[in-house]
């Protein structure tokens, strides 16, 4: 078993979607929450193999797309300092701010810095102690523990010259809203499953029974994807709402205990604005009081920075589920992955970047 | 973002960090075994920014797929 060469097998993808296609007898409209499976479903062409009753909606779960353009600019404010050396996942430094992104800083002589692990940037506060070790904590529930483990080892190493910027978002309260709109368009989720690895699934079970709408915890791969749709179709058309597992290989209900303590010493549940949806109440995390030394923000003095997004964007609609990226005037025109107007078209994990890289032109009805 | 890959531990340092050479195919990384503390050598892991997920479980992947075999029609002559 190496845990991704079965889940891409062409027989039990066409099992599954013949199975799907068995099971169907009218319209229902399903939303994958995290960008990873938006990125898979189109790139593998899932939707293609699924019954024309079907329609996937590509949801908000894409960190760097809904991280609001206030924090990028207090990010650019940071990293223009000079004696700062800002680190970051890749996918941040095209992100446009409300000027310009972090490319731009670093074009200007800034030190800025991609890394693949929090505990890199906390690797380089060891290494550089004259500088201002900077790391830019984007994610969802995922990433937490990480970023969690990197500032609970600078706290007991005393090391004082690395903070983060938080920006961290949790899942079930944008569910929660997405759920409560009058717009609502979505009759189940395909829950995300590396998500659920660190969280469990009990934050889901009063939002399954409240809307009575099916939640899937689903993996990432082609046949994964299916047989969590598959799923969703099965409770559907019998007339449950439950919160089920397609990813039991990682995800246990209880979620990962160790990593949830890290969390919890670190964070706290705060409100945040995600970027084309706007403020949700206790949907993220922020440093506790305990590790206030380790806030970027605070330490930098940046709490008020921050400018509008672009007029013409439109991923507020796309991540809410409400527009395909092609049904947007300025993609492919004004907004490409080259000059993104908005960050769904930056990360490769972005609606509109998936379907600019796989879909360019294909009408959309 | 959330991207997760899975790799065969190693070997692991016992520190704060719990440190392991993971193996992505031919790729081995250094990272924190911190949240799967009772994993070791062999163990697959799911691995997320330098931190492990958690740990795989080899029956439970087996079940799923056999989940699917059963959904084919010829499943019932065919299968065993």
């Amino acid at each position: 078993m190496k845990f991704v060469d079965e889940f891409r097998d062409g027989h039990a993808a066409r099992t599954l979607s013949e199975a799907i296609r068995r099971k169907v007898t009218r319209p229902w409209s399903l939303m994958e929450v995290c960008g990873g499976q938006t990125h898979a479903i189109v790139r593998f062409g899932l939707d293609e193999l699924l019954p024309k009753e079907l329609n996937l909606i590509h949801g908000p779960g894409c960190p760097v797309c809904v991280t609001p353009v206030a924090l990028i600019d207090q990010a650019l404010a940071i990293a223009a300092r000079p004696e700062v050396t800002f680190c970051s996942f890749g996918d941040m430094l095209r992100v446009p701010g409300s000027a310009e992104d972090l490319f731009s800083v670093k074009s200007r002589g800034a030190d800025v810095r991609v890394v693949y692990s929090p505990l890199d940037a906390l690797a380089l506060a060891r290494d550089l102690p004259d500088r201002e070790v900077v790391f830019f904590a984007v994610g969802f529930e995922t990433t937490a523990p990480a970023n969690a483990l990197a500032v609970s080892q600078a706290k007991q190493e005393g090391l004082h010259n690395f903070s983060i910027l938080v920006s961290h978002v949790r899942v079930p309260p944008a569910l929660e809203a997405i759920l409560a709109s009058p717009q609502r368009r979505v009759d189940a989720f395909l829950a995300a499953g590396h998500v659920c690895s660190i969280m469990g699934i009990e934050e889901y079970l009063p939002l399954a029974a409240k809307h009575h709408v099916p939640i899937v915890v689903t993996a990432f791969e082609p046949v994964d994807l299916l047989q969590g749709i598959y799923m969703c179709v099965a409770q559907l058309e019998e007339g449950r709402a439950e919160v089920e597992n397609q990813y039991s290989r990682l995800v246990k209900a209880g979620g990962n205990r160790p990593a949830q303590a890290l969390i919890q010493e670190v964070f706290q549940v705060v409100d945040r604005t995600w970027r084309g949806i706007g403020g949700i109440p206790n949907s993220g995390f922020g440093l506790r009081e305990d590790y206030a030394e380790y806030d970027a923000s605070r330490r930098f003095h940046v709490e008020d920075v921050g400018g509008p997004e672009s007029p013409d964007c439109q991923s507020g609609l796309v991540l809410q589920g409400l527009l395909k990226p092609p049904q947007c005037p300025a993609f492919g025109k004004a907004c490409t992955p080259d000059h993104p107007l908005g960050a769904t078209m930056v990360s490769s994990e972005g609606a509109c970047a998936a379907y600019y890289r796989y879909r360019r032109f294909e009408p959309v009805n | 973002m959330c991207l997760g890959v899975p790799g065969q531990i190693l070997d692991v340092v016992e520190s704060p960090l719990r440190l392991g050479r993971v193996a992505f195919g031919p790729t081995i990384k250094e990272v924190s075994l911190a949240c799967v503390p009772e994993a070791g050598p062999g163990a697959w892991v799911v691995v997320h920014a330098g931190l492990a997920l958690d740990q795989l479980d080899e029956a439970e992947a087996k079940y799923m797929l056999d989940c699917i075999e059963q959904l084919d029609p010829g499943w019932a002559e065919g299968g065993p």
